[in-house]
């Protein structure tokens, strides 16, 4: 039986796996099988399931993980600049920089819990877009946004004798150039790595008192459980998680900018929490999947492609539906957006996983076979 | 018999309300006390001060040796003393079985553990226990239901298994039996019956005198936040002072 089988953990990984490695195989058909587009989906959804860590399991809504994911960035952008190219030093600096991170603004914000909670993680994001953005110039390069540059000292490298050759050097994983498909098949080992973590987490007793707080945290109290170390570690994790995305954003393209901390940057990661399910653990991945990839299709589209897909109706309707159409494409493919969002909220409040586990119940249920309703969810 | 839970002048206002005057409450180990008053008497006022969800404005409440005023709830619950509440403060969404793993989790890892690679389908012990605890109050068949889903009643029996899971030193009822059926509250009377041969000391409130005279060594009545009487159950019965205040309007009809 499937639900059975997927209760173990070997079994979800391989799948799991299986289905990451061959992305650029089964993505071919519908236009996504281009390494810059595959990375992304790699990239936000590392970004999305530590998210859920915090969002899925306790309940508590952060609208400033975009701060760890441009810590996370600034870091591995030093740590090309001034060590290695080496993407591994990067990686493990932005981990514990955006831990660091997290954990004080973690420890502050989480002595209050629901919309305050909320706001003071907006409050520290913004402050921390400010930050970087004109205060910390020195470290962030403002507005231009933090790049390498020929003149870097990088010490490991020099020391190594890696020679200068023309031009900007490459993130490289030990030789290994990090761009193209190799790029993203170093995201999706990460991306592996980062679903088996939350995987564990998810089926432990540590994620199941994670799920008791954000049932009924004030009976976890009288229950004997100091919830605020609970709040803090699942808080700092999914800080971490954000590090890791931040880190690999800057190992595909070696240049951060104070934009990738803004709210909407946050704002994005609820998005896609909500549309594929919040608190499942493929949820996340499938809002990933379907935001970055409508956004890759819509923003692409104009005037003039409109025209070409609207041709078969007659002329004045055609203008019509084009003029209409038009507004929520290209730059305004958020209009598209919010559209989707909506809907899903609105008919499908647990997000397309729970219209996925709804038509597998419906199926299984025709079938006559056995629903189990306490299972784990994927 | 030693005196497990001491508590000694407690007062609390709320405003200008005096929920509680002068409180003086002692219980003897292994003994079941009850305390029964009026509506508004103060009742679960008074457990909340022993729990710590309410600080007394003075006044000492002594545990084991310990004063637990201005502790923090989940010591409390470290230290020994138990609550179940009145009104279910179950986890809805989690399973039953779930509802009463978690009581036991706290009790195996102490009020913070970093466990994240553990395996909850390994953890058989913990799950062996926990079946056993809903055995106890007859709600095993139901162990992968939603604890939301369930009737108030059942409720109240998952709060209880919750509560017994911890095998606490005092455990504190308030109103066991409210919204069950004759036949479950029979059935809960004689699982607090089997408890106390085990040793374990509860503080029972309750309104329901029949639940109260079955398991009561002794009584206090609690009346606009004082104590007006304190005795056996015998002594209690005859008491002038509690006839007028509580059970005489029983005895006018």
């Amino acid at each position: 039986m499937m639900n059975l089988s997927l209760k173990n953990n070997m079994v979800v990984m391989l799948i799991f796996s299986a289905v990451v490695l061959t992305a650029p195989l089964w993505l071919d058909p519908i236009g996504a099988n281009y390494p810059d587009l595959l990375q992304k989906f790699a990239i936000f959804g590392i970004f999305a399931i530590g998210y859920n860590i915090l969002f899925g399991l306790t309940g508590y809504l952060s609208f400033g993980h975009a701060t760890f994911l441009g810590v996370g960035s600034y870091t591995a952008v030093w740590s090309f600049k001034l060590f290695t190219m080496n993407v591994v030093p990067a990686i493990i600096f932005a981990i514990i920089i955006a831990g660091v991170f997290a954990l004080a603004i973690g420890y502050i914000s989480l002595r209050r819990s629901g919309i305050y909670f909320s706001i003071l993680t907006l409050a520290f994001a913004q402050m921390s877009y400010s930050l970087a953005y004109s205060v910390l110039t020195p470290i962030t390069n403002g507005e231009t946004g933090l790049q390498l540059s020929i003149q870097d000292p990088r010490y490991i490298d020099a020391m190594a004798g890696v020679a200068v050759k023309e031009g900007l050097p490459s993130t490289n994983l030990f030789g290994q150039l990090m761009s193209g498909y190799s790029g993203f098949y170093f995201c999706a080992v990460m991306l592996i790595i980062g679903f088996y973590v939350s995987l564990k987490i998810f089926r432990s007793p540590y994620g199941l008192k994670l799920i008791a707080i954000k049932s009924n945290q004030n009976r976890m109290n009288y229950t004997g459980f100091n919830t605020r170390p609970y709040l803090l570690s699942a808080f700092v994790i999914s800080g971490m998680y954000a590090g890791l995305a931040g880190a690999l954003m800057a190992v595909t393209d070696p240049l951060a900018g104070a934009e990738r901390m803004q709210w909407t940057a946050s704002g994005e990661v609820v998005l896609m929490t909500i549309l594929g399910g919040v608190g499942t653990l493929v949820g996340p991945l499938i809002g990933v999947g379907i935001i970055k990839y409508f956004e890759n299709i819509f923003s692409a589209m104009n005037e003039s492609v409109l025209h070409e897909i609207f041709n078969f109706l007659p002329q004045a309707m055609e203008n019509i539906v084009v003029s209409v159409t038009q507004h929520f494409v290209g730059e305004g493919w958020h209009l598209t957006l919010g559209a989707l969002f909506m809907l899903v909220v609105i008919f499908l409040p647990g997000g397309i996983m729970e219209g996925i586990t709804n038509i597998i119940r419906f199926v299984k249920k025709k079938l006559g076979m056995s629903v189990d309703e306490s299972g784990d969810t994927l | 018999m030693s005196i497990i839970l001491d508590i000694n002048g407690v007062n609390k206002t709320f405003g200008g309300l005096h929920a509680l005057s002068d409180i003086q409450l002692k219980v003897e180990e292994g003994t079941t006390h009850a305390i029964i008053g009026p509506n508004g008497a103060g009742k679960s006022t008074l457990l909340n001060c022993c729990i710590g969800r309410l600080i007394p404005d003075d006044g000492t409440v002594t545990f084991n040796g310990h004063n637990m005023i201005g502790m923090q709830p989940y010591d409390i619950n470290h230290a020994g003393m138990v609550r179940v509440f009145q009104t279910p403060e179950i986890f809805p969404e989690l399973t039953l079985l779930q509802n009463v793993m978690i009581p036991a989790l706290a009790k195996r890892d102490g009020t913070f553990k970093f466990n994240p690679f553990r395996c909850m389908r390994k953890e058989k012990a913990l799950h062996e226990g926990a079946m056993e605890a809903l055995a106890d109050v007859g709600l095993e068949k139901f162990y992968d239901q939603h604890a939301g889903s369930i009737s108030r009643g059942d409720k109240r029996r998952l709060e209880l298994a919750m509560g017994l899971i911890q095998n606490p030193s005092l455990l504190l009822l308030d109103e066991p039996t409210a919204g069950m059926a004759r036949h479950d509250t029979n059935q809960t009377i004689d699982l607090l019956k089997k408890i106390k041969e085990r040793g374990m000391t509860k503080i029972i409130i309750e309104h329901d005198m029949h639940v109260v005279f079955s398991l009561a060594d002794r009584i206090s009545v609690l009346a606009q936040g004082r104590i007006i009487a304190s005795g056996t159950p015998d002594e209690i019965r005859e008491d002038p002072k509690v006839k007028e205040a509580y059970l005489g309007e029983a005895e006018d009809e």
